[in-house]
C-alpha cells in the first residue's frame, strides 16, 4: 500500500514536470523561408527585373509577379537569380547559401526554344552548373510566353541533360519555382 | 507461493525425533470450511469434516510430503518437517483454468452485450508480432487498414478511422494524436494479451464519441500462481530485418503480480516486386510494465508502458508541388529508387509514447466493484522534413501531448440486472514547440473533459438480455494559435471569429479560438438467444463526437504529404446514429454470422481534395477539413467451416457504402469490398503442425467522389494545362498468404514453435485505394517471415 502511494507521487510529480513546458506564445520564426525569386537580365544600358514576391509563403496568396519590360529579339543579355526571405528585417540573401552548397542546388530555366536559349555561366565545386549566373540569348522573331524559373534542392546533377539545363532528369525537391510571362519583340 | 509456504513450515519447525499429529481446518476462497477435501501426509490420508477440519496422527518425524485437493481449487503439493505437533489452517485457491472450462459463458466479462466483440486471440497477435496493431485488427471482418507507406497502419471500422476508433489500452484511453491520418498507434502488439474490436458506440464506459468502434486492449492477466515467460524473435525478408520480443509474467490470485514486456525492431526499405521503396525502414524498442497487488476485497496496481519509434517515409511521396504529384499519377513510378540500406533519412517521424496508470478497486460486496485509476500519458511527435539547408536536423513539427485522467467506476449486481456507472475528468495539453522553424500545422491547446455515464443491463430470463445507457461529456478546448492574416481572411474568420483574436506580430494574427461542447450520447440493444444455435444481438447507439485540433485549426503544407491542409473553426461536431445487428447461428460443423448495419452520421467530417494554392514554391494540392451528411451502411459476413478433423475453413466479407448526401455523391476514402477465406490444416500429432493458406481478395472501389482538378504544370518548357487525377481508385487485387508452424516441447515447461509466414506468396504488384502513398509508389512484395518462439 506504502509502495502504492509512492507510485502514484512519482507519478503526480512526473505529470507536473511535463505539463511545466507551458504554452509559449511566441511565434515561430520561421526559417528558410524564400518570399522572393529576383531574375536580372541585363544587356548594355537596358536591364529588365523579373521579380515573385510571396510574403505570406504557404498562405493562400499568389505571389506577385512583376516583370519590368520586354525583351529585345536576338539580343544576349547576361543574367543572375537571387533569393530573398523578405520577412526578415533586412531581407536574408538565400542566393548566398544556394552558391555555397552549390553541389546541393541548381536553378533550371524553361522557356520555349523560339523565345530564347539560356546557357549556365557558373560552376560548383565539381565544376558543373549551380545557374545563378546564366546568359540568356533571345530568338531572332518576336512572341510570348513564360519562363519557369525553378531551385531544385539535392538535383542529380550527373543525370543526363542535367548539366545543361534540363530539368527532366534532374529528381531532388524544389525549394522554388516561379512563372514570369515574357515578351520578345523585335527593335 | 509454494516458496513462501515451505520457508513457514521450516521456521516453525523444530527437530524432534517422535511422532507426531497434525491438525488444521480448510477453508474455500471465502473462508467457509471446506468440507471433504483431501488431506494426505506421509502415509496417513483423511478427509476433512463438515465444519472442514482434520486431524492426522502418528506422522513420522523429518521431511514429509503434504498433499490437500478439492475439486476445482488449485491442490496443495509441498513438503513439511514435521518436528512437533501441528495446526495447519490453510485456505484453498479456486483454479481459474478448470472453472473456465466450466462456466466460461457465465464468467464473460463483456463491455457491451448487445452487440457482438469480436476478438484476436493471442496467437493471431503473435503471428503479427513482427507488424501492427492495425495489421492484426485487419483479421477481423468490417476491419480494413488506412495505410501511409507500409508501416504506419491505422484501423478502419466500418469504414470509420483515426478519432473516430479510440483505442483504449488496459482501461486508459491513449492519447497519442490520432487525429492524422499518417499518424498510427502508438503501440507495440507485443504487449497485448488480448485485443477486442467492438464496432460502434455501444461501450458507453469509454465514451461517447466511438462513432467508429473501439479496439479495448488488454494485457496477460495472470490469475494463477505461476511464472512464465515468452520470447519471440522475427526475421523477415522485406526490410532485411526483424524484431525481438520477450515478456515475464509473474501471475498470483492472491499477493503481487507483474507482467513485463520488451520488444525492439530494426528493419531496413521494404520493396515491391519492382522496385526499393527508399528510406521506408524503421524501429521501435518498446517497453511496458505492470505490477498489481491482489487481496481479498481489494487490488490495487500501476502500469507504465514506453513506446519509441522511428519511422521513415518513403522518399518520393515527399513530392515538391503539384507538377511532381502529376507526374507520380501519369507515371506510376517513384521518381526516386535508391539502393537498399537500413538507414533512415528525413522525412521521417520519431513518436514517443509514455503511459503510466494506477488503479485500485474494491469490492464492496460479493455484488459491488468500485474502480479508480489515474492516468497520465506524454506523447511527442516529431516529423523531420527534408530542408533546403541540409544541415539542418530540426524537426519540422514537434507537438508534446500531456494528458491527465481520472476515472471512477462503479459496477452493482443485483439478482436480474446490473448496474455500471462512473465518471471521469480529464485534463490536456498540447505545446506546439515554435523552435522548429516552421508554423505548426497544430497549435498549442489546453482541454478539459469531464463525463459521467450509466449502463443499465436487464436479464428478462436466461435467453434475453436488455442493455440500455446514457452519457453524458462536456468538454473545453482553448488554443493559442498564429494565424497568417491572408488565412484568416480567405477563410472568412473576420466576421465571425474577431473575438478570438488577441494580438498581432507582423502579417500574422494571435489568437486565441476557445470552444465548448456538451454531448448527450446513449445506447440501447438486446441480445436474444433462440435456443442454443441461434443468437440476435440488436443495437441503436446515438454518438457524438467533438472536431479534433486537427480539424479546426489546421492551416498550411503538411510538409510530409505534400498538401496544404486547411481546418475550419466553423466546424461542428459530428453526430451518428448507428443501428446494427448480428444473427449468430451455430450448426454441428458450421458457425455464421451476419452483421448488416446503417450509419447515419450528421455533420461528418471529412478531407476533400478543393484545388490548388500557388507559392513560391510552385502549386500545391489543397487538402479541406469539410462538413457533410453521411449515410454508410454495410454488411460484415463471418463463416466458420470445420471441414473435417485436420481441414478448416474460415471466410470473412465486408461491405461498406458511404453515402454523401449533402453532395449526392459516393464518400471519399471508403473501403473496398474485401474477402478473406482461409483454409487451415492442423494435425496435433506432428509437432502441433499447422498450416494455413489465405486469399485476400480486395475489389475497385468503383464508388468514390471526382475531386480532381485543373492546373498548369511546364511540359515541353511551357506551361500547359493537366487534370490532376487524384480521385481514381486503384485496381482490386488478389493475394495469397501462407503460414505455417510447429511446436516442440523441450520440457514441462519448455516449448519452442517455429513458424514461416508468406505474405503476398505470389509477389503480386498492387496499390491500396486506403494508401495515402497510393499515388507514388506499389505496396510491398512478398515478405518472408520466420519466427521463432519460446515459452519458457
Amino acid at each position: 500500500m506504502k509502495n502504492n502511494l509512492k507510485f502514484l507521487a512519482l507519478f503526480l510529480s512526473t505529470s507536473l514536470v511535463f505539463t511545466s513546458c507551458s504554452n509559449d506564445d511566441a511565434p515561430v520564426n520561421e526559417e528558410e523561408v524564400i518570399t522572393t525569386v529576383i531574375v536580372t537580365l541585363t544587356n548594355g544600358g537596358n536591364t529588365i527585373t523579373l521579380t515573385s514576391k510571396d510574403l505570406d509563403g504557404d498562405g493562400p496568396n499568389a505571389p506577385e509577379v512583376t516583370v519590368s519590360g520586354d525583351l529585345i529579339a536576338g539580343t544576349t543579355y547576361t543574367g543572375s537569380t537571387r533569393f530573398l526571405n523578405e520577412l526578415e528585417d533586412p531581407a536574408e540573401e538565400i542566393t548566398d547559401e544556394v552558391e555555397e552548397e552549390g553541389a546541393e542546388h541548381q536553378v533550371f530555366y524553361q522557356l520555349l526554344s523560339s523565345l530564347g536559349t539560356v546557357t549556365y555561366t557558373d560552376t560548383d565545386v565539381d565544376g558543373r552548373p549551380i545557374g545563378l549566373s546564366f546568359t540568356l540569348t533571345t530568338g531572332s522573331t518576336a512572341g510570348t510566353g513564360n519562363l519557369t524559373v525553378t531551385l531544385r534542392h539535392e538535383p542529380n546533377k550527373t543525370a543526363s541533360g542535367v548539366a545543361s539545363g534540363d530539368i527532366t532528369n534532374a529528381g531532388g525537391s524544389t525549394d522554388a519555382q516561379v512563372t514570369f510571362p515574357i515578351q520578345v519583340v523585335t527593335d | 507461493m509454494r516458496t513462501i509456504q515451505l520457508l513457514f513450515f521450516f521456521l516453525f519447525s523444530t527437530v524432534i525425533w517422535s511422532q507426531y499429529s497434525i491438525d488444521g481446518i480448510i477453508t474455500d476462497e471465502n473462508g467457509l470450511p471446506l468440507k471433504g477435501a483431501h488431506v494426505h501426509i506421509a502415509n496417513k490420508t483423511t478427509s476433512t469434516l463438515p465444519n472442514g477440519a482434520f486431524l492426522l496422527e502418528k506422522i513420522p518425524t523429518g521431511k514429509q510430503r503434504l498433499y490437500i485437493s478439492f475439486i476445482g481449487y488449485q491442490p496443495i503439493d509441498t513438503v513439511i518437517v514435521v518436528s512437533q505437533n501441528l495446526t495447519l489452517n490453510y485456505q484453498m485457491v479456486l483454479d481459474i483454468t478448470k472453472l473456465n472450462e466450466i462456466a466460461l459463458f457465465q464468467l464473460r466479462k463483456n463491455s457491451s452485450v448487445s452487440v457482438v466483440e469480436e476478438q484476436i486471440a493471442k496467437a493471431t497477435i503473435e503471428q503479427y508480432s513482427n507488424q501492427t496493431l492495425g495489421d492484426a485488427l485487419k483479421e477481423v471482418a468490417g476491419v480494413s487498414i488506412l495505410k501511409t507507406g507500409s508501416t504506419i497502419v491505422k484501423p478502419v471500422i466500418n469504414g470509420l478511422h483515426s478519432s473516430r476508433i479510440p483505442i483504449i489500452n488496459n482501461n486508459v484511453r491513449m492519447e497519442d494524436q490520432q487525429w492524422g491520418t499518417e499518424h498510427a498507434p502508438n503501440f507495440d502488439v507485443n504487449s497485448a494479451g488480448k485485443i477486442t474490436v467492438i464496432k460502434g458506440a455501444s461501450a458507453l464506459q469509454y465514451g461517447g464519441d466511438a462513432i467508429g468502434g473501439l479496439v479495448l486492449i488488454e494485457s496477460e492477466v495472470v490469475k494463477k500462481d505461476t511464472l512464465f515467460g515468452r520470447t519471440i524473435a522475427n526475421f523477415a525478408s522485406n526490410g532485411r530485418g526483424g524484431s525481438i520480443s520477450s515478456s515475464i509474467h509473474k501471475g498470483n490470485r492472491l499477493g503481487w503480480s507483474w507482467n513485463v514486456v520488451g520488444t525492439l525492431k530494426h528493419l531496413g526499405d521494404r520493396e515491391t516486386p519492382d522496385y526499393m521503396l527508399s528510406n521506408t525502414g524503421n524501429r521501435e524498442q518498446n517497453f511496458s510494465g505492470s505490477t498489481q497487488y491482489n487481496a481479498e476485497n481489494y487490488s490495487i496496481g500501476g502500469m507504465y508502458s514506453f513506446y519509441n519509434a522511428q519511422i521513415g517515409i518513403l522518399k518520393a511521396a515527399h513530392i515538391g508541388n503539384v507538377t511532381d504529384l502529376y507526374n507520380a499519377i501519369t507515371t506510376q513510378q517513384p521518381f526516386v529508387v535508391d539502393p537498399f540500406t537500413y538507414s533512415i533519412d528525413n522525412p521521417k517521424q520519431e513518436v514517443q509514447h509514455h503511459l503510466g496508470k494506477v488503479n485500485f478497486k474494491k469490492w464492496l460486496s460479493e455484488s459491488a466493484t468500485l474502480d479508480m485509476q489515474y492516468a497520465f500519458q506524454f506523447n511527442n511527435r516529431l516529423e523531420y522534413d527534408v530542408r533546403r539547408n541540409s544541415e539542418n536536423k530540426k524537426a519540422s513539427l514537434d507537438l508534446q501531448l500531456a494528458t491527465h485522467t481520472l476515472l471512477v467506476d462503479y459496477k452493482k449486481t443485483f439478482d436480474h440486472w446490473q448496474l455500471k456507472t462512473g465518471a471521469n475528468l480529464g485534463y490536456q495539453n498540447n505545446f506546439a514547440n515554435p523552435q522548429t522553424g516552421v508554423r505548426p500545422l497544430i497549435p498549442s491547446y489546453q482541454k478539459i473533459d469531464l463525463g459521467t455515464y450509466a449502463i443499465g443491463t436487464y436479464n428478462i430470463d436466461n435467453s434475453m438480455v436488455l442493455e440500455g445507457g446514457l452519457r453524458y461529456d462536456f468538454s473545453t478546448i482553448e488554443a493559442t494559435k498564429y494565424y497568417l492574416k491572408s488565412r484568416w481572411e480567405e477563410r472568412g474568420y473576420d466576421d465571425e471569429f474577431s473575438h478570438f483574436i488577441v494580438g498581432e506580430e507582423g502579417n500574422q494574427w494571435l489568437t486565441k479560438p476557445k470552444f465548448d461542447y456538451h454531448n448527450l450520447t446513449g445506447n440501447l440493444g438486446f441480445r436474444k438467444q433462440f435456443h442454443h444455435e441461434l443468437e440476435w444481438y440488436s443495437n441503436v447507439s446515438l454518438a457524438s463526437r467533438n472536431p479534433n485540433p486537427s480539424e479546426l485549426f489546421s492551416d498550411g503544407l503538411h510538409h510530409s504529404t505534400g498538401q496544404v491542409e486547411l481546418g475550419d473553426l466553423r466546424l461542428e461536431r459530428e453526430q451518428s446514429f448507428k443501428f446494427s445487428n448480428t444473427l449468430k447461428k451455430d450448426w454441428k460443423k458450421t458457425n455464421l454470422s451476419v452483421t448488416p448495419f446503417i450509419n447515419r452520421i450528421a455533420n461528418f467530417i471529412y478531407l476533400q481534395p478543393i484545388g490548388f494554392e500557388t507559392t513560391i514554391r510552385g502549386a500545391f494540392p489543397v487538402w479541406e477539413f469539410k462538413q457533410t451528411e453521411a449515410l454508410l451502411t454495410g454488411i460484415d459476413v463471418n463463416f466458420n467451416w470445420d471441414v473435417t478433423q485436420a481441414f478448416s475453413y474460415k471466410s470473412n466479407f465486408a461491405y461498406v457504402n458511404g453515402e454523401n448526401l449533402t453532395e449526392n455523391q459516393p464518400l471519399i476514402d471508403m473501403p473496398p469490398v474485401t474477402w478473406n477465406q482461409k483454409l487451415v490444416y492442423s494435425n496435433p500429432k506432428w509437432y502441433d503442425f499447422t498450416a494455413s493458406l489465405q486469399s485476400e481478395l480486395v475489389f475497385r472501389q468503383t464508388r468514390f467522389p471526382d475531386y480532381n482538378f485543373e492546373t498548369n504544370i511546364v511540359v515541353n518548357n511551357e506551361l500547359e494545362p493537366v487534370i490532376v487525377d487524384i480521385s481514381s481508385s486503384p485496381a482490386g487485387y488478389h493475394l495469397l498468404h501462407l503460414y505455417g508452424e510447429m511446436t516442440f516441447n523441450l520440457g514441462k515447461n519448455n516449448k519452442i514453435t517455429t513458424a514461416l509466414f508468406i505474405q503476398n506468396l505470389t509477389n503480386t504488384a498492387y496499390r491500396d485505394y486506403l494508401n495515402r502513398q497510393r499515388f507514388y509508389a506499389d505496396e510491398m512484395g512478398r515478405n518472408i517471415q520466420l519466427q521463432i518462439k519460446y515459452n519458457f
